[in-house]
C-alpha cells in the first residue's frame, strides 16, 4: 500500500510518455531509386534524371567540390555518430508512368498515405483556403489550386518543375541568399537537392491564399534534400506554411533542406514551420537529423520577413532561419517554439543582419526541454557600420521539465555603430513537482495543468502562427509532453 | 461528545519522506461543524500532516488509514480527494506563471462540476459566479486577470487561497498557516471570509503559531503536535496557555 499513489502516478507518466508517434507508419511502393553513395556520378544522375538544364549541373558540381573540401560544423550544442555519406541514397521517388495531368492520376497509395497524414489532395475534401504541394522522398507528387493562383499571376510548383517552366527565375535567384559554399550541410543541398517548392508572388499581389508545402520522408535509408525557393516582388504579400513528419525507423535519416526568400520592395512574406519529424524513441534510437539552412533577404525598402517555427520532432535539429535587412525600414521576426524530449538534441535561434538604415529586428525564442533533452538557443544579431538607427530586440525563455533536462541560452550581439537600439533579456523556469500539485490539489488534471503551463508558456508565438496551424501546434506540444513530468 | 460519524478520521498514521519518518503514529477525529487548531513547534510535522492528507507524491505512507467521508482515501490521487471535498490551502501558495488567475479557477471549478456529472460553465457565467466570491474576501477583479500568485504580495496570496476553498466549497479545509505574514487588515479579512464560509456541514483544520487567528476563527479544539505526534487535545483555552507558556511544559 505504501507509496502507492505514487507508483499510479508513474505508471500513468510512463504510459504517456510512450505514445505512440501517431505518423510513424510507412508507405509500401513502388520507386525509382538511385543507389547508395555520392560522388560526382550521382550528381550527373540526379540531374540527368531530372533534364535539368546546364547551369543547374553546373551549380550542384560546384557546390559538390565546395562541400567535399568542407567539414562538418563542430559548434553546436549537439552530439551525434559521424554520418556516413555513402550510406545514404540520395534520389528516391515514387515510380509514376508519365506526366500527371490531375490530381486524379495521383497513385491510389499515395493520396492514402497523405489522407492519413490529414493532408487531402482530392477535390471534394482538400482545404478551401491553403494550396498545398505535397513532396513525398525526394519528389514532389502534387500541389493544388494551381490554376486558381495562376489566374493572379502567382506561381506555386515544384522547384523541379520551375527549373524547366521558368529557368529564368531559377538562375536568377537560386543560391543568391544561401551561397552553395554558406555552409557545410547548405553545401550538401545545393550538390543534390532533389525537390521542393517555388512560389512567385507578382508585383502589386496579395497572394489570395495561403501556401503551403507538406513533406513526407518514407524511405528508411533515403535522405531528404529539399530547396524552397520564395520570391516576392514590389509590394506583394504571401503567407507560406511548412509541415512534415516520417516514419519511424530505428536508424537516423538524413535531411538538410534550404529555404531562401527573398522580399522586394515593400513585399512581406511570413514563413510558418510545424516541424514534427520523427524524433527517435525514448532510449534515443533512431529519428531524423534535421539540418536545415533557412535565410530571407529583405532587399528592397520597407520589406519585411517574418518565421515562426514550431519545433517538436527531430533527434537532431540545427536550424536557425535568418534575415539579412538589406532595404532601408526593412524589418525582420523570428518567433520560435523548439521543444524537446527523451534524447532529443536542438540548437536552434536566429541571425539578424542589419545592413539597411533604420533596420528593425525582433526574436521571440522559446526553448522547452523534458526528460534528458537538451535545447540551446543560439542568437547572432549583427548591427553594420552602415545600419544607422538600426533596433533589435531579442528575448528567449527557458522552460525545463524534471531534473534531467538542459537548456543553454548563446547571444551573440556585435554592434559596429552607436545610434543602434539593442534590448536582449532571456529568462530560465521550470515546470516543478510543487507547481504540478497545486494544480493536482485543486481538481485538475495532470494533463491539463501541463497543456495550460505550456500555452501560457508559448503564447507570444502561438498568436504569430495562422489559426490552423496554431491549433495544431498546441495538441502537438500537450501531446508530445503529456506525462513527461514525474 | 459527537455520535455522529467523524467526517475525517486519521488512525495510527505514519509517513516518510526520503525515509525520514516524520509522522509517527497520528490520530485525529473530526465531525462536521468542527474548527480543529494543530499548533506545535517547527518541524513537528504539522505542513507534512497538511501534505499527506491531501495527497503529495513526495511523501510515503508507512502505516495507518485515511477516512475521509466513510472512505480510505491512502490510495487516492490528489484530484480525487479533492474532488470529494478536502482543500489544502497552502503555506506558501505557487506562482505559476503564463495562467490567468481566472483560467486557473474556472478549470478547478470545472474539473469538480465534472466529477459530479454537472454542466462545466463558460467564462461569462464564471464571470458572475467568481464575482460574488471576490466580494468575500475583498478581493478585486484585476486579479481575475493576473497570473495565478505571480507578483502577488503575501496577504494577497493568502486570500487567493481562501477565495479557492470558498469557490470549490469544500468539506474539509486545512489551513496551512493562512495566518504567517499577515498585517491586521489582511487578517480580519481572512478570518472574515472563513467565519463566512464555515457552516454546519464543513469541518476546518488551522494550522497555526500563532493565538491571534484564533481570536478571530473560534476553534472548537486545540491540539499540540509534538514529533509527529498529537501529543495534547484541549479547548480554545489550550491556545491561550500555549501563548503564555510555550510548548516546553508539555513535554
Amino acid at each position: 500500500m505504501a507509496n502507492q499513489s505514487n507508483k499510479t502516478l508513474n505508471t500513468n507518466i510512463t504510459k504517456l510518455v510512450n505514445q505512440p508517434y501517431k505518423y510513424g507508419f510507412s508507405t509500401t511502393i513502388e520507386k525509382d531509386v538511385i543507389a547508395k553513395g555520392l560522388n560526382e556520378k550521382t550528381i550527373y544522375l540526379i540531374s540527368q534524371k531530372k533534364k535539368e538544364p546546364e547551369f543547374l549541373l553546373n551549380f550542384r558540381l560546384k557546390a559538390y567540390r565546395k562541400w567535399k573540401e568542407m567539414k562538418t560544423p563542430e559548434w553546436a550544442q549537439l552530439k551525434f555518430p559521424e554520418i556516413n555519406y555513402q550510406d545514404i541514397i540520395y534520389y528516391s521517388a515514387p515510380k509514376s508512368k508519365k506526366k500527371l495531368k490531375s490530381l486524379d492520376e495521383v497513385d491510389p497509395e499515395l493520396l492514402d498515405t497523405f489522407e492519413k497524414l490529414g493532408i487531402s489532395l482530392t477535390e471534394q475534401k482538400r482545404l478551401t483556403n491553403v494550396a498545398v504541394d505535397v513532396v513525398f522522398d525526394s519528389i514532389s507528387i502534387a500541389t493544388t489550386f494551381r490554376e486558381e493562383l495562376a489566374e493572379y499571376g502567382v506561381i506555386f510548383c515544384s522547384i523541379s518543375e520551375a527549373v524547366h517552366d521558368y529557368p529564368e527565375l531559377i538562375e536568377k535567384y537560386l543560391g543568391t541568399v544561401v551561397p552553395i559554399g554558406d555552409n557545410y550541410f547548405a553545401a550538401l543541398n545545393s550538390a543534390v537537392f532533389t525537390d521542393g517548392s517555388f512560389c512567385y508572388i507578382p508585383q502589386d499581389v496579395i497572394c489570395p491564399l495561403d501556401l503551403s508545402t507538406y513533406f513526407r520522408i518514407n524511405d528508411q535509408n533515403s535522405g531528404q534534400f529539399e530547396r524552397t525557393l520564395i520570391i516576392a516582388e514590389k509590394n506583394s504579400k504571401v503567407n507560406y506554411l511548412e509541415g512534415c513528419t516520417a516514419p519511424q525507423y530505428d536508424t537516423n535519416q538524413l535531411h538538410a533542406a534550404i529555404v531562401e526568400l527573398i522580399a522586394l520592395e515593400n513585399a512581406n512574406i511570413k514563413y510558418s514551420t510545424v516541424q514534427n519529424w520523427y524524433s527517435g524513441n525514448e532510449q534515443g534510437k533512431g529519428g531524423v537529423y534535421n539540418f536545415v539552412t533557412k535565410r530571407g533577404l529583405c532587399s528592397g525598402v520597407n520589406s519585411k520577413i517574418s518565421w515562426t517555427q514550431v519545433e517538436t520532432g527531430s533527434s537532431i535539429t540545427w536550424k536557425y532561419p535568418s534575415c539579412l535587412l538589406v532595404g532601408e525600414n526593412s524589418q525582420g521576426e523570428f518567433y520560435s517554439v523548439a521543444l524537446t524530449n527523451n534524447y532529443q538534441q536542438a540548437d536552434t535561434g536566429s541571425k539578424m543582419v542589419h545592413i539597411g538604415k533604420n533596420t528593425k529586428s525582433r526574436i521571440v525564442s522559446k526553448g522547452i526541454s523534458a526528460g534528458n533533452s537538451k535545447n540551446s538557443y543560439r542568437g547572432f544579431v549583427n548591427i553594420n557600420t552602415k545600419a544607422l538607427g538600426a533596433r533589435n530586440y531579442s528575448q528567449c525563455d527557458s522552460l525545463l521539465i524534471g531534473n534531467l533536462s538542459n537548456a543553454n541560452t548563446f547571444p551573440y550581439i556585435y554592434v559596429q555603430n552607436s545610434t543602434a537600439k539593442i534590448e536582449h533579456e532571456a529568462s530560465i523556469s521550470k515546470i516543478g513537482e510543487e507547481q504540478i500539485f497545486y494544480f493536482l490539489q485543486r481538481g485538475i488534471s495532470l494533463e491539463k495543468c501541463i497543456e495550460l503551463m505550456i500555452s501560457g508558456f508559448c503564447r507570444e508565438v502561438f498568436t504569430e502562427l495562422p489559426l490552423e496551424f496554431a491549433a495544431e501546434a498546441d495538441r502537438l506540444l500537450s501531446l508530445k509532453l503529456e506525462g513527461s513530468v514525474g | 461528545m459527537n455520535s455522529n460519524p467523524p467526517i475525517l478520521e486519521v488512525k495510527n498514521l505514519k509517513a516518510s519522506i526520503n525515509d525520514n519518518e516524520i509522522l509517527k503514529s497520528l490520530d485525529l477525529k473530526i465531525h462536521k461543524g468542527e474548527i480543529h487548531a494543530i499548533m506545535g513547534p517547527n518541524g513537528s510535522g504539522k505542513s507534512t500532516f497538511s501534505k499527506v492528507l491531501a495527497g503529495h507524491p513526495a511523501y510515503k505512507i508507512i502505516s495507518g488509514e485515511i477516512i475521509f467521508k466513510g472512505l480510505n482515501i491512502i490510495d487516492l490521487e490528489p484530484e480525487e480527494r479533492s474532488h470529494l471535498g478536502l482543500f489544502l490551502a497552502f503555506q506558501y501558495p505557487i506562482e505559476i506563471p503564463g495562467v490567468s488567475n481566472e483560467d486557473f479557477l474556472r478549470l478547478a471549478y470545472n474539473a469538480k462540476q465534472k466529477f459530479y456529472n454537472k454542466p462545466e460553465v463558460d467564462p461569462i457565467e464564471f464571470l458572475e459566479i467568481i464575482n460574488q466570491k471576490l466580494q468575500l474576501v475583498e478581493m478585486s477583479a484585476v486579479f481575475l486577470s493576473r497570473n495565478v500568485n505571480e507578483g502577488f504580495s503575501g496577504g494577497e496570496k493568502k486570500r487567493n487561497e481562501i477565495l479557492q476553498m470558498i469557490l470549490l466549497d469544500s468539506e474539509v479545509s486545512i489551513l496551512d498557516e493562512t495566518d504567517s505574514g499577515l498585517d491586521i487588515d489582511a487578517l480580519k479579512i481572512i478570518s472574515n471570509g472563513i467565519n463566512t464560509f464555515m457552516n454546519p456541514d464543513k469541518a476546518i483544520i488551522l494550522i497555526t503559531h500563532y493565538q491571534r487567528l484564533l481570536d478571530y476563527v473560534k476553534p472548537n479544539f486545540v491540539h499540540v503536535m509534538q514529533n509527529g505526534k498529537i501529543i495534547k487535545t484541549g479547548s480554545a483555552e489550550l491556545a491561550n496557555e500555549l501563548e503564555n507558556k510555550g510548548y516546553e511544559w508539555l513535554s
